[in-house]
């Protein structure tokens, strides 16, 4: 379970977050939209501890991580798993091994054993036989299902997905979408998928919430969401700019 | 007392000095643990030892030749021909040999550590080590530590034995000098402890170069500018950091040797 209390984060004395407060269940789904440059990321990096907020708390499990170091956080990310916008693959490495990186640090398998969990999960990612391929050598799509595979290889409790979808065409972002909600049913995982992408947020989100003007702005279900008739909520939905932004 | 301008990059210098203490005590603290994995360090041993082989073996023999030379011109003046090695030697070993080797090293493996762990980091691909439950001071910094550390010494003494060897060319096939003399000269001179305050200058120097190549690459601005501007300050911090750093060990292990 994750519950996020009073959160304010600010960069440069400037207020990014603002009493942000929310809280997600166990084996939810959440789409958290908003526009670019809302604090959709912001937030998403502080729920694994990789950015510090201000003040306030982010609780995982009952237990507050805004109070510790770098390592007693490594305890608590052992519970997710984080799909990064742009797949974050290590470049030096082959996609087996960026797969196989969290089962070697952290299981004590055989490499028979973690060869046949890579390939079981490219298997499920779309991306059977890639085990050798350079991240280079991917496209954008098979890039994130790369990353896909190696935040969910050894099974964590809550998935973070920062713009799975961003820069991919529509078709490939629907087959990622179908992937997110594949690995939600499979794993039975918490998941938390940060997107500007409507689609993608009715598709893979049980609960969507709006990140505006630097609060939790609109919380319900994608129906009610999208169905509803608050003008700030109605623009982005329809994705329609302000006038004085229609001179760029 | 200064300008804003002054006690701005003053600040600045301060927190960088505080933030490549605090990873030196983390990396201390992983090391104590031995939160390495072998396959990570042996790579790094080869990236810095045996690859950096040929620029440090160059840079010795030509550093010992001209030493040569140059000790030569004017001990002939006074009739000292036969000395000319024992100064290359000292020289080579307490001096020249680490300084040279770490200036060479800190260029080609100073720079490529700060932009290697700069691109990760402007490629999150730093945070998703972290996202990965794993601590990027152990994976990253720790095998680049520990190699430096390890490969400097073996650098700088493969660098002074070139130096060495340069030097006792020149002196007998181009000066001329007696050979016999040349070499019991410099045996008769050069310490065991003159080499082993060049190997400990170079396993501080290796120190160095790593802290300050992680850190700079651990926390370099955003975009190529800021891997760019982190790699080149890298390199420039580290060798001006192991000039002086010579400077203050020379002093004291001199005093602690009685050397001085």
């Amino acid at each position: 379970m994750i519950e996020v209390r009073n959160l304010y984060k600010g960069f440069s004395g400037h207020a990014v977050l603002e009493d942000v407060s929310f809280r997600i269940e166990n084996g939810e789904s959440v789409a958290i939209i908003g526009r670019s440059g809302s604090g959709k990321s912001v937030l998403l990096k502080q729920l694994i501890g990789l950015l510090q907020p201000d003040s306030g708390a982010v609780l995982i499990d009952g237990e507050n991580i805004v109070p510790m170091n770098e390592r007693q956080l490594l305890r608590v990310r052992r519970k997710f798993g984080m799909v990064f916008q742009g797949a974050a693959l290590f470049d030096s490495m082959t996609v087996a091994e960026n797969v196989a990186f969290g089962l070697r640090r952290h299981e004590h398998l055989t490499e028979g054993e973690i060869a046949s969990r890579v390939a079981g999960i490219l298997e499920m990612v779309d991306l059977p036989g890639t085990e050798n391929e350079k991240p280079a050598e991917l496209s954008g799509g098979m890039r994130k299902r790369a990353g896909l595979a190696r935040a969910i290889v050894y099974e964590p409790q809550i998935v973070l997905y920062d713009e799975p979808t961003t820069g991919l065409d529509p078709i490939v972002s629907d087959s990622i979408d179908q992937l997110i909600v594949r690995v939600r049913d499979r794993f039975k995982v918490t998941t938390v998928v940060v997107t500007h992408d409507m689609r993608t947020a009715r598709r893979v989100g049980q609960r969507v919430m709006m990140l505006h003007d630097k609060r939790i702005y609109a919380s319900g279900t994608p129906e009610e969401i999208f169905a509803s008739r608050d003008a700030v909520v109605r623009q982005f939905i329809d994705g329609v700019a302000d006038a004085k932004e229609n001179v760029l | 007392m200064f300008s804003p301008f002054a006690n701005k990059r003053v600040t600045a210098a301060l927190a960088e000095l505080g933030g490549i203490a605090l990873l030196a005590r983390e990396a201390t603290s992983s090391l104590l643990k031995w939160r390495v994995a072998g396959r990570d360090l042996l790579y790094q041993i080869y990236f810095i030892g045996i690859k950096s082989q040929s620029v440090v073996l160059i840079t010795g023999a030509f550093t010992g030749m001209v030493l040569g030379a140059q000790t030569y011109i004017q001990f002939h003046k006074v009739k000292m021909d036969t000395a000319t090695l024992a100064v290359v030697g000292v020289s080579m070993c307490s001096e020249l040999g680490p300084v040279l080797t770490a200036l060479m090293v800190a260029g080609r493996v100073g720079a490529a550590i700060a932009a290697e762990l700069g691109t990760m980091r402007v490629t999150e691909q730093i945070d998703a080590l972290r996202a990965l439950a794993t601590h990027p001071v152990d994976y990253l910094v720790l095998p680049r530590l520990i190699a430096l550390h390890i490969a400097l010494p073996v650098l700088t003494l493969e660098s002074i034995v070139v130096g060495i060897l340069g030097g006792y060319f020149v002196g007998v096939s181009v000066l001329g000098i007696e050979p016999t003399y040349l070499w019991d000269n410099m045996l008769k001179y050069t310490h065991q402890v003159d080499l082993v305050i060049g190997l400990i200058k170079a396993f501080i120097y290796g120190g160095i170069i790593a802290l300050i190549g992680c850190y700079k690459g651990l926390t370099c601005g955003l975009g190529a500018e800021g891997v760019g501007r982190a790699t080149t300050e890298a390199v420039v911090y580290s060798s001006i950091t192991i000039l002086i750093a010579n400077f203050f060990l020379t002093l004291v292990m001199g005093k602690l040797l009685g050397l001085l």
